[in-house]
């Protein structure tokens, strides 16, 4: 690898590069997927590229191939600088990337089991008798059981000296079971939804989750949701469990906090931020109970890793501190446009992608209440659990959730079960009515390996940590 | 340079010599694609990539397996090969499934033009930097992209079948702003002469000015209007949610066991034509079946579903051509659809409502309720009140909170004119569509 970075960095300088980074990444993924009692995904990728970014005379340019030779990373790395002068025909500031980054290291993630070492036979038995549990139920017209996991060999290199390796590593799984009756469908999945929940470890992360021991539940809860009441309509108290309040994290602080969007270069697609530079310091964000943090180096989380794709080191900001806005995710060059150093929030879909600003761990930090507690204290509410629709504008203010289950909360103790909940609000005022958040016993780190942003479309995978809270005046039951 | 057909045959018929498995396909795909960016009226992102994919399924009785890779060596081809088949030899039966498809005559159809397969970088900047101009001209704030690409796919199996497609795109897309709106432009074709920059870039600045200093109005039921851009977002989720054989069959479908029912109103037909010159047509699926016209809704009356092989041997019934690349597991899905066009002028439409709103675009639509198509989302790039039969006022962003099929059966005009746009799958044609009572759950503060 180090003869074919250093070839196309080489001849990115020779070519007028003022800057030039190469990326090579190699990929190994499987994924096992059982749907009523048929193993109807059983596949297993591999892909292997590399891709050379630079700065000519102040703009950027980017091209990526699949061929591996030293003739290649001339053709790559010589397109990448004509790219990058045609981005000059339209004019516009000059790219600064701030002072140099150098480092020379490897990271790997740490891991106990190679989830590619388990045996094939032992992770298909394990899906089909999940599955086969979850069919047992009535009503359950469709179980779904999968596992994923991945390996990334990435090599970094940089003209201004860096050369790194990373050998990350990811596994994720989830169940899910539908229920349909009388023009009703409800959903159920564990231990999250919309396919899967995931983390950098090894098989041990499966184990972990017990696939089996809730798949009955699942299916149950599945079921039980068709003959459920409606979630009411109307302003109330609302508790979110951990999954949800760590999708509720990610799309209205996560995506708002992202210095690109704030800055205006994902303005045409994924949109704005209203979040705006003006008010970072000052912009009461939320309570006084809301801490938000993006941690790249949390033990297990989907977004940790060793070097972002610009090879800066992973680290932990400060996003919200009791509820006053005060940090951005950035990269190195809309850092600089701040004054300040990149804390590494870029990464790259693959080798054929430029870095974009991701999210790494992006966590609500926890408080001091148990969930039981929590419950006892609120007279009346609804208490919400897995996410199943989001939506949000494209400044990150309005937004509307739905989740799989529902209970109702009446004098301080969980009751009926409640279907097709929806909640609504603005971000600030929402984040503003948190007065209690849930232990450290209650956080995980939940992992979104699902998150779009760019064009060409990219998918990043994070993480959010997140433990139960609860929410005062939420908006509940939207739905027509 | 993509490898063209020959080398892709030689190539497919290599692979599959190196199987062992009773039965075995191979996808191929390869692709030159490059894009500009631009946002606060410059370039800020240019890249171009060139990939290629290598998919292999292998069969074993009734048991399959699928490996890919990029990695065109020999030794790479024949790992994946065997890795296909380990994963078979690993796998249940699935009594489900019969075989991969036999040959089938499939049609020609011309979806390349050279001139956008050869078009630059240089090429590519010199529509954007006219864009960023009139921008500039108008003293408002472009972003955008414009993405050219050439790409072939071809599928082979050890049964015989051999299908080989190449076409080329050229999609750009400009959002002009100011302080408080903003405005939409949009332009999908085979054919990069067709792109006109500074026509889009006109359309786009006038919603942009003609939606500054927005009012703030009461979410609520109103009569909209939906611009072409807005419509597709119907068809979208249809074709999610219910048009394919997998949601049918497991009855998660709004169509399920409603064949031959009127479900939207008599004035709704959609279909699904592969061949058609008024798409970017695709001859054949990643299985090489040939697509067929599928009549989804005629009339209002649900009337079919797509299949695959697999979905189509469950019920007895042959594939329509709509399989997905093996491996994945949402089941098949329509890739070219029509929402029919009316006879209505777009200004005969506004003229009709009495209080209204007109939707320029949506953004961030997800499914609240899969069944009944509920689906929520965001007004974006241009929303403005109708009072009596006239634009009246920009107003601030609305969320709306809505059942498409309830939708459909409350269209009441749909405009002459059509529009080709990006699919979630594919590509779609699409007119504007006025519908009565649409349910608007929210508001933003812009």
């Amino acid at each position: 690898m180090l003869d074919l970075v250093s070839r196309a960095l080489d001849t990115a300088s020779q070519q007028g590069a003022a800057y030039a980074d190469t990326r090579v990444v190699e990929r190994r993924a499987e994924s096992i997927t059982v749907r009523n009692q048929n193993v109807e995904g059983l596949t297993a990728d591999e892909s292997l590229g590399f891709g050379v970014r630079v700065i000519v005379d102040g703009y950027w340019g980017f091209a990526g191939s699949y061929r591996m030779t030293l003739e290649e990373a001339d053709r790559v790395a010589a397109k990448a600088v004509a790219i990058a002068r045609a981005s000059a025909r339209a004019g516009g500031p000059q790219v600064d990337i701030g002072p140099p980054e150098v480092h020379v290291d490897a990271y790997r993630t740490p891991f106990r089991t190679d989830p590619f070492a388990v045996s094939l036979d032992d992770k298909i038995a394990l899906l089909l008798r999940v599955n086969e549990a979850m069919m047992k139920v009535k009503s359950i017209v469709m179980a779904e059981s999968n596992v994923y996991y991945q390996r990334e060999k990435k090599t970094f290199g940089s003209s201004e000296g860096s050369f790194i390796e990373q050998d990350l590593v990811e596994t994720g799984c989830g169940i899910g079971a539908t229920a349909v009756d009388e023009g009703e469908v409800q959903q159920r999945s564990y231990p999250n939804s919309v396919g899967r929940h995931q983390g950098t470890e090894g098989w041990e992360f499966v184990e972990r989750w017990d696939l089996a021991g809730n798949a009955p539940r699942v299916a149950d809860e599945a079921a039980a949701l068709l003959t459920a009441k409606p979630c009411p309509v109307g302003v109330t108290t609302v508790i979110l469990d951990g999954s949800q309040l760590a999708l509720q994290v990610h799309e209205s602080c996560g995506h708002a906090v992202e210095l690109d969007r704030v800055l205006g270069t994902e303005a045409a697609y994924a949109g704005t931020s209203f979040l705006t530079t003006d008010k970072l310091g000052n912009f009461r964000y939320g309570s006084d109970a809301v801490n938000l943090t993006a941690d790249a180096t949390i033990p297990g989380g989907l977004g940790t890793f060793g070097y972002d794709d610009e090879g800066v080191l992973a680290q932990s900001t400060p996003l919200v501190s009791s509820g006053l806005f005060v940090g951005y995710l950035t990269s190195r060059e809309t850092a600089a446009s701040l004054g300040q150093h990149s804390n590494g929030a870029m990464r790259a879909h693959d080798f054929n992608r430029i870095p974009l600003i991701r999210m790494t761990n992006v966590s609500l930090e926890p408080g001091e209440w148990t969930l039981a507690d929590l419950i006892t204290a609120t007279d009346d509410g609804i208490y919400m659990e897995t996410n199943r629709s989001w939506s949000i504008d494209q400044r990150r203010l309005n937004f509307q959730f739905g989740t799989e289950l529902a209970r109702e909360i009446k004098n301080g103790k969980l009751g009926d079960l409640v279907k097709n909940a929806t909640y609504a609000g603005m971000t600030p005022q929402f984040w503003g009515s948190c007065d209690a958040v849930c232990n450290r016993d209650h956080r995980v780190v939940w992992g979104t390996p699902n998150c779009g942003k760019g064009q060409p479309e990219q998918i990043a995978h994070t993480g959010h940590g997140a433990a139960p809270a609860r929410f005062r005046n939420v908006q509940v039951g939207l739905m027509k | 340079m993509l490898p063209g057909e020959t080398q892709l045959k030689d190539f497919a018929d290599r692979v599959l010599a190196m199987s062992q498995a009773e039965q075995t396909e191979v996808l191929l795909f390869s692709s030159h694609s490059a894009l500009t960016r631009f946002a606060n009226s410059y370039i800020h992102q240019n890249v171009e990539d060139t990939s290629v994919e290598v998919s292999v399924r292998a069969v074993t009785g009734k048991k399959i397996g699928v490996a890919g890779t990029n990695m065109l060596s020999d030794e790479s081809l024949r790992a994946v090969v065997e890795r296909a088949a380990t994963l078979a030899a690993h796998q249940r039966e699935n009594e489900d499934f019969q075989s991969l498809p036999a040959p089938q005559p499939v049609s020609r159809v011309d979806a390349w033009v050279q001139r956008t397969a050869a078009f630059g970088p240089d090429d590519r900047a010199r529509v954007v930097a006219a864009i960023c101009d009139a921008a500039r001209n108008a003293k408002v704030t472009a972003a955008g992209a414009f993405r050219t690409s050439a790409s072939e796919v071809a599928v082979a199996n050890s049964l015989g079948v051999f299908a080989y497609h190449r076409e080329t795109n050229a999609d750009i897309n400009t959002t002009m702003m100011s302080a408080d709106s903003s405005g939409y432009a949009a332009h999908l074709s085979m054919d990069v002469n067709d792109i006109d920059g500074p026509t889009l870039a006109a359309a786009a600045i006038d919603k942009c000015l003609r939606s500054a200093n927005p009012v703030s109005l009461e979410p609520g039921v109103y009569d909209v209007i939906l611009e072409d851009y807005a419509a597709s977002d119907i068809l979208d989720y249809l074709a999610y949610l219910g048009f394919g054989a997998q949601p049918y069959q497991e009855k998660r479908s709004f169509m399920s066991g409603r064949l031959g029912e009127k479900i939207v109103g008599e004035n709704v037909t959609i279909w699904d034509d592969g061949l058609s010159p008024e798409m970017i047509p695709m001859p054949f699926d990643f299985e090489g079946v040939p697509k067929r016209r599928v009549e989804l809704i005629t009339n209002g009356v649900a009337n079919g579903v797509v299949y695959d092989s697999y979905y189509g041997g469950k019920e007895g019934k042959p594939s329509t051509g709509h399989a997905l690349p093996a491996g994945a597991t949402y089941g098949p899905l329509p890739s070219n659809l029509f929402l029919k066009a009316g006879d209505t002028a777009t200004d005969d439409m506004l003229a009709s409502i009495e209080r209204g709103i007109w939707v320029s675009r949506f953004w961030y639509t997800r499914p609240v309720h899969p069944l009944k198509v509920i689906v929520t989302g965001m007004t974006r790039d241009g929303t403005f009140l109708i009072e009596k039969g006239k634009i009246t006022a920009p107003i601030k962003n609305l969320r709306f909170t809505q059942s498409y099929i309830d939708a459909l059966n409350q269209v009441e005009m749909i405009s002459r004119q059509t529009r080709l746009m990006p699919g979630m799958i594919g590509v779609s044609r699409v007119p504007s569509l006025k519908v009565k009572s649409w349910n608007f759950s929210g508001a933003t503060e812009f």
